[in-house]
């Protein structure tokens, strides 16, 4: 199965997923073209995970369908799974096997064997810089190490989609960086990836399309700029502050300046048009209600802010 | 068949680094069957060997039929003939001699006593006795030669009944001591065939050889099936499963690898325990047909346990347990078919009971025997097998 040059290499529409009364994925549908590198941006628990455990068919969905290259993809179909590649969120390798262990172990159960397979170990060692330390036991390795022989054993077989479950977190910002810079050649290289994670930065940077995902759904998609539109001109103004957080939010949101306010963590962030001009009375306003602001922070929209418009919600929360 | 032997291979380097693997399925069991052979059972290992003294005082045709036909005849019994009492009760006495008589040694375990007159006074049925003098050290081989003697005392009441029968019938009298002598001299036309439980007992040895490997062999299969539990635990089971290959190989890959790994702890334990220690399982062939049934046997149940578990460890807790029971059940601690009634019945709910009945049965050397016990194992792994695997299928996610 080849795919050529622009033309899909995955296709879902209509993918639903329940487990027992909670439906995690309510009617998902997009597409990646080859060479794409598409982002599934949401918060923890929107449904990233079960969507792309149905990609990859890990999962039955319970409705919609699901094409790899033109070919329906099921938990039973083995043909189609060898043009997926995945990096599963947690760790996926055996701590008391080597690196070359593992990638030898993952690369023949994908059919590789022979020169073939040792040639494509040693590039892929390359590739996540373990060349050094193909030999120690995983379990010797530091947390970064780990994730990049993660993401390695997934590129092993030169999948035509490589799906990356935020493969970022809990990693420290070096090895962070470096995983953004593979997947960043990957996508250069042509390979169609598929990214889910609940950082705006890293979609920001690594995606040419996004799809925002909240509770199940894929409530908006497009390039940044397309995302970005949707907000307008307006800023995103973030207030770190104590107090009574949700009850500043709620009453900043009914400013007629202010098109959504919404609390992640310590911080109040607010969708306003031309924040500058506003900004002593929405600050009289924190006062008021109990939020006492320990700092400003004004940027221009992005996708934090997209976020927060199309669902009253920040990204974080 | 490649995927799974693949899954298999990783499995198998993975115990083989793995140094737990090596106490439950080796050390453990080995270990255990040595000193439950040896300290709880001193008497493993004996073979009966008698030395007696034997004085004839008689000289006469019936004491020569007890000292060449009844002694003469019997195996690894060696008979000292001396001439007076003195010199007999010099060879059993503990305190002039060594204890436990050895070859080249004057000692003896015991020394047999015929009085002057001993024939004449038989046939003319008076009071008889002959005496038995038993060596304080040698209590066993002193009690097997007051046994035989009785046995022959037994014969001669037989005889003398049958002569005077012979001469009410006849009406006349018969040469006693002839005709009592011909008799004895005949030929038993009766032999019995032992064949109760205690000649198709194992020696203490074997006994707990089997046993422990028997025994530890549900645990060291148990890791194996449950690794599926600890696939997902660990997040591999994604990528196994994201893999092109069905989920049977994935299953088959972990039954391939715990049925390896049960072959050769048991092959270990066989071959350690017959060179080592002089364990005689039997013959190779039947004991490997026991052993594969037993496997066989041992996954299956591992399966159906694994196939109901919600976690790898809660499948090891449970797995540990039933092991327990069906390995107390099955007599490898003890040997139940001993104890009769419903606890010697019992063992057979167990594969267990049936593994050590097939080898305690496989000391007639027929191989036969195995037929039953291989079977009832296989039952066991393909029924409780079907289930598990049923069940483990279907559960196999992320």
């Amino acid at each position: 199965m080849t795919v050529a040059s622009g033309e899909p290499v995955l296709e879902c529409s209509g993918i639903r997923k329940s487990f027992g009364d909670h439906a995690a994925v309510k009617g998902v549908g997009f597409s990646i073209a080859h060479g794409e590198t598409y982002g599934l941006l949401g918060p923890n628990g929107a449904g990233k995970t079960t969507t792309i455990s149905m990609i990859s068919g890990l999962l039955e969905p319970d409705a919609g369908e699901i094409r790899l290259a033109g070919e329906p993809m099921t938990p039973d179909s083995t043909h189609t799974k060898r043009l997926v590649g995945l990096v599963p969120q947690d760790l996926a390798i055996y701590p008391d096997l080597d690196a070359t262990e593992n990638l030898e172990f993952f690369g023949r159960l994908q059919g590789m064997k022979g020169a073939e397979l040792d040639r494509r170990v040693a590039e892929v060692l390359e590739i996540i810089e373990l060349t050094d330390r193909a030999g120690d036991r995983t379990e010797q390795y530091s947390g970064g190490m780990k994730r990049r022989l993660n993401i390695g054993v997934g590129l092993l077989h030169r999948p035509t989609l490589l799906i990356l479950d935020e493969p970022t977190v809990g990693v420290d910002p070096q090895s962070r960086n470096a995983i953004l810079d593979s997947v960043e050649r990957l996508g250069e290289e042509g390979m169609a990836v598929l990214y889910t994670t609940h950082y705006m930065e890293e979609a920001e940077r690594l995606c040419d399309r996004i799809g925002i995902v909240d509770q199940g759904e894929l409530i908006a998609e497009g390039t940044q700029a397309d995302l970005v539109r949707i907000v307008g001109q307006r800023d995103r103004l973030t207030l770190t502050a104590t107090g009574s957080l949700a009850a500043t939010a709620a009453a900043l949101g009914e400013l007629e300046v202010v098109d959504d306010a919404g609390v992640a963590g310590d911080e109040i962030v607010l969708i306003v048009d031309q924040a500058h001009d506003h900004l002593p009375r929405i600050l009289e306003m924190a006062a008021r209600t109990g939020s006492m602001v320990k700092s400003v922070d004004v940027d221009s929209a992005d996708l934090e802010s997209v976020f927060l418009k199309l669902t009253g919600r920040a990204l974080r929360e | 068949m490649g995927a799974a032997w693949t899954i298999a291979r990783k499995d198998l380097k993975q115990r083989l680094r793995d140094r737990s693997a090596y106490i439950i399925g080796i050390v453990a069991p080995l270990g255990l069957a040595l000193v439950f052979g040896f300290v709880l059972n001193p008497l493993s290992g004996f073979e009966f060997e008698g030395r007696y003294a034997v004085v004839d005082l008689d000289r006469g045709p019936v004491s020569q039929i007890f000292i060449e036909n009844v002694l003469g005849a019997a195996e690894r019994i060696e008979v000292i003939e001396v001439g007076t009492v003195a010199e007999a009760e010099a060879l059993v006495d503990t305190e002039v001699s060594p204890l436990g008589g050895t070859e080249g040694t004057e000692t003896a375990d015991a020394a047999i006593i015929f009085p002057a007159g001993f024939s004449a006074d038989v046939q003319s049925e008076r009071p008889v006795a002959i005496q038995v003098i038993g060596n304080q050290g040698s209590e066993t081989e002193a009690g097997i030669a007051v046994a035989m003697v009785e046995g022959y005392a037994s014969e001669l009441t037989s005889v003398r009944v049958a002569v005077a029968t012979v001469e009410n019938l006849v009406g006349a009298e018969v040469d006693r001591l002839a005709t009592g002598v011909a008799v004895l001299q005949t030929p038993n036309p009766v032999t019995v065939l032992d064949d109760t439980a205690s000649t198709k007992q194992l020696d203490g040895v074997t006994f707990y050889a089997a046993g422990m490997a028997i025994f530890f062999l549900f645990f060291t299969v148990q890791s194996g099936i449950t690794g599926l539990l600890e696939e997902q635990r660990a997040g591999t089971m994604a990528r196994l499963l994201s893999s092109p290959i069905s989920r049977t190989s994935v299953l088959g890959g972990k039954m391939l690898s715990a049925f390896l790994v049960g072959l050769v702890s048991m092959a270990v334990l066989f071959v350690a325990t017959t060179f080592a220690v002089d364990a005689d399982w039997g013959p190779p062939l039947g004991v490997a047909l026991l052993v594969l049934a037993a496997i066989v046997a041992a996954i299956g149940i591992v399966s159906i346990i694994a196939g109901f578990a919600r976690s790898g460890e809660q499948a090891t807790a449970i797995g540990s347990m039933i092991g327990m029971v069906l390995g107390f059940l099955g007599g490898t601690f003890f040997d139940v078919s001993q104890a009769g009634g419903l606890l010697a019945s019992l063992r057979f709910v167990s594969p267990h009971g049936w593994f050590m009945q097939g080898l305690a049965d496989l000391r007639s050397d027929d191989l036969t025997v195995v037929v039953v016990p291989v079977l009832a194992m296989l039952g066991f792994g393909v029924i409780t097998g079907a289930i598990g695997v049923s069940r483990l299928r279907k559960g196999l996610r992320p």
